[in-house]
């Protein structure tokens, strides 16, 4: 099969120019109703239910969920169906625990909430350390994913496309803060979903909608292996590791919990988390027919001679069924997919900086509308700027422990601390301090010390820690110091607070 | 008016109610997500069994995983709205003012 992948096609230019004036079309637009903080953290708290559930799935899927998981699928088969599950298993948690309280309690930020009953400054900046951090590690991943997987697209040089994520990126958030940010997220999210449909709807064509015949197909010529579990888990601690990483991590990590004060209340942000859970359970379906669909359509020796990860699984699929102008389509996806999800994170980012260490730490809680919002606009700008510095400083390294350890330092450093400020009567300023904080160290050291980075980065022979996710440790030490600190240090300012804190979680009395 | 919602049985029971809720679902979920995995770890023969021509055990599991854990939030967000508004509209409506 002859490709034109990695060349800049007409179509894909096109595709992706329309997009890119699109978007900063609604940037524009976006920007004149953007002048106040509520609108520039928020949105003004205009989005519906409905779209707030787009937005969500187009923050949390990323390229690496839509390539690297088709991927997996084409390469490896059946684990990458275990991979993609363990990406959606941490949602109901957050409908269940976290978003209503979250959204009743809180202003703009997860630290708005753990800091309500607490002592402001200490909290808000531990609470902002874990988010920055976990932004970080993120959105280091995201770009440098960005810059790999346009080169591999369209062809343009990694520094190019790295500089055109960022500055795209540094748009959205800069003029049309929350509101162009959740547009250009939902606007990804229909193209995604929506390009992936087409895209099964065109392998079931080849196989006569006959599902079980694409599986005989791959049976055929890979072997048995290919639709059986593998060597994805072969030591349960690992995998129950990973597993609290993304089931927790989900519930604590910042650009999602930021989404729910975009929603006028309680009630569509509930139903927001539905409509999120069913979009990206729905696309998971769909990548992992799609990565079958690769394999037996365009065959798994061609997929490794383009991207030795299988990262051009789907794209290489698209162009065999749709040729060069589904492809061109596709990559242009790709490309929004990105876009979408380092946007939120930077908003994420920022407003740590602005809203919790600025306004909240620095001032005192004592700015006007206007030193904040300008505040965040500053923030923006220096985290999109750094944004692309790492992502050129670390080309070409591995940095696919970095989402793990995203992951695992949402769920031990800013999960715990979120619980047990909603649910814990007795939760303290000190309790607080310690968890963070501990989640936060152990998560860092542990990987550091373990086979992801001590073997693979640093070459040693041996790891130290022997879990490739160290969030089994780091997740329950978190919790365990959290309440025995809490427990050795009262607190009773804290505690008469939490029956008013209680009426404004449960019932959304005085909520913003 | 703090203290007559707080004291008032309706606003405990919401309180119960919801809890328990939230515990349950959230217990299922765990219980979903870790069985599988622990499935997976101790048992990889019996999801790689075939039952249906090349499918195997694991594909319908796999995927059953991902659609029980969207009926879950489906079975919160019903209840809630059904349920849980209407006890908090009532609660509003008798001791808050009805804002």
């Amino acid at each position: 099969m002859q490709t034109v992948l990695g060349q800049p096609t007409l179509t894909g230019i096109t595709f992706f120019l329309l997009f890119v004036f699109a978007t900063l079309y609604i940037t524009y637009w976006a920007a004149k109703r953007t002048k106040t903080t509520t609108e520039f953290y928020a949105a003004g708290r205009s989005i519906t239910g409905f779209q707030n559930g787009l937005a969500l799935a187009g923050d949390y899927m990323s390229a690496a969920s839509f390539l690297g998981i088709a991927g997996l699928v084409a390469l490896k088969g059946y684990d990458g169906l275990i991979y993609a599950v363990g990406f959606l298993v941490g949602w109901p948690i957050v409908t269940f625990l976290i978003a209503e309280p979250l959204r009743n309690l809180g202003k703009y930020t997860f630290a708005d909430v753990v800091a309500y009953r607490l002592k402001q400054r200490p909290i808000r900046t531990a609470a902002a350390t874990g988010a920055l951090i976990t932004v970080l590690f993120y959105l280091i991943a995201q770009m440098v994913g960005a810059g790999s997987l346009i080169k591999l697209l369209f062809g343009l040089p990694y520094e190019i496309a790295v500089i055109i994520v960022g500055c795209l990126m540094i748009a959205y958030v800069l003029f049309g803060g929350m509101l162009a940010t959740t547009w250009v997220q939902i606007i990804k999210a229909i193209l995604l979903l929506g390009g992936s449909t087409i895209l099964v709807f065109l392998i079931l064509l080849s196989f006569g909608f006959n599902y079980i015949e694409l599986f005989s197909t791959v049976t055929k010529n890979y072997g048995d292996k290919i639709v059986q579990p593998g060597g994805l888990i072969t030591n349960p601690f690992d995998a129950v590791s990973l597993g609290i990483a993304l089931m927790f991590g989900t519930a604590g990590l910042p650009h999602i919990l930021m989404r729910f004060y975009t929603v006028p209340d309680a009630k569509e942000a509930r139903k927001s988390v539905f409509y999120a859970t069913g979009f990206i359970g729905y696309f998971y379906i769909l990548t992992f027919t799609i990565g079958f669909g690769a394999a037996a359509l365009v065959g798994q020796e061609l997929i490794m001679k383009i991207d030795k990860g299988g990262n051009m699984a789907a794209p290489l699929l698209a162009e065999a069924l749709g040729g060069e102008i589904f492809l061109g389509f596709l990559s242009a996806v790709a490309f929004a997919t990105i876009l979408a999800v380092v946007a939120g994170l930077t908003l994420a980012g920022a407003s740590a900086v602005s809203h919790d260490l600025y306004v909240g730490v620095v001032k005192r809680g004592r700015a006007d509308e206007k030193q904040e919002v300008k505040a965040a606009k500053i923030a923006t700008l220096c985290l999109g700027l750094l944004a692309i510095i790492l992502g050129i400083v670390f080309k070409g390294q591995n940095v696919a422990f970095m989402v793990g350890l995203a992951f695992s330092i949402a769920a031990s450093a800013n999960f715990p601390a979120l619980l047990m400020s909603i649910f814990w009567r007795k939760f303290t300023t000190q309790g607080a301090l310690w968890s963070i904080y501990t989640g936060l160290t152990l998560s860092v050291i542990l990987i550091v010390l373990s086979p992801t980075v001590w073997v693979e980065i640093l070459k040693n022979s041996q790891a130290i820690f022997p879990l490739k996710n160290p969030a089994i440790v780091s997740f329950f030490a978190s919790f365990a110091v959290g309440i025995l600190v809490s427990l050795l240090t009262q607190e009773k300012e804290a505690e008469a607070k939490f029956e008013s804190e209680k009426i404004r979680s449960y019932i959304g009395v005085g909520a913003e | 008016m703090k203290d007559r919602i707080l004291n008032s049985q309706e606003f405990k029971s919401l309180v119960r109610s919801k809890n328990t809720i939230s515990l349950i679902l959230t217990v299922a979920q765990l219980f979903i997500y870790f069985g599988f995995i622990l499935l997976l770890a101790y048992n990889k023969e019996f999801l790689g069994q075939k039952i249906y021509g090349p499918v195997t055990v694991g594909i319908p599991v796999g995927i059953g995983v991902i659609i029980l854990t969207w009926l879950l939030t489906g079975i919160y967000v019903a209840w809630s709205n059904k349920k849980y508004d209407q006890k908090v509209s009532e609660i509003r409506e008798k001791l808050v003012g009805g804002e």
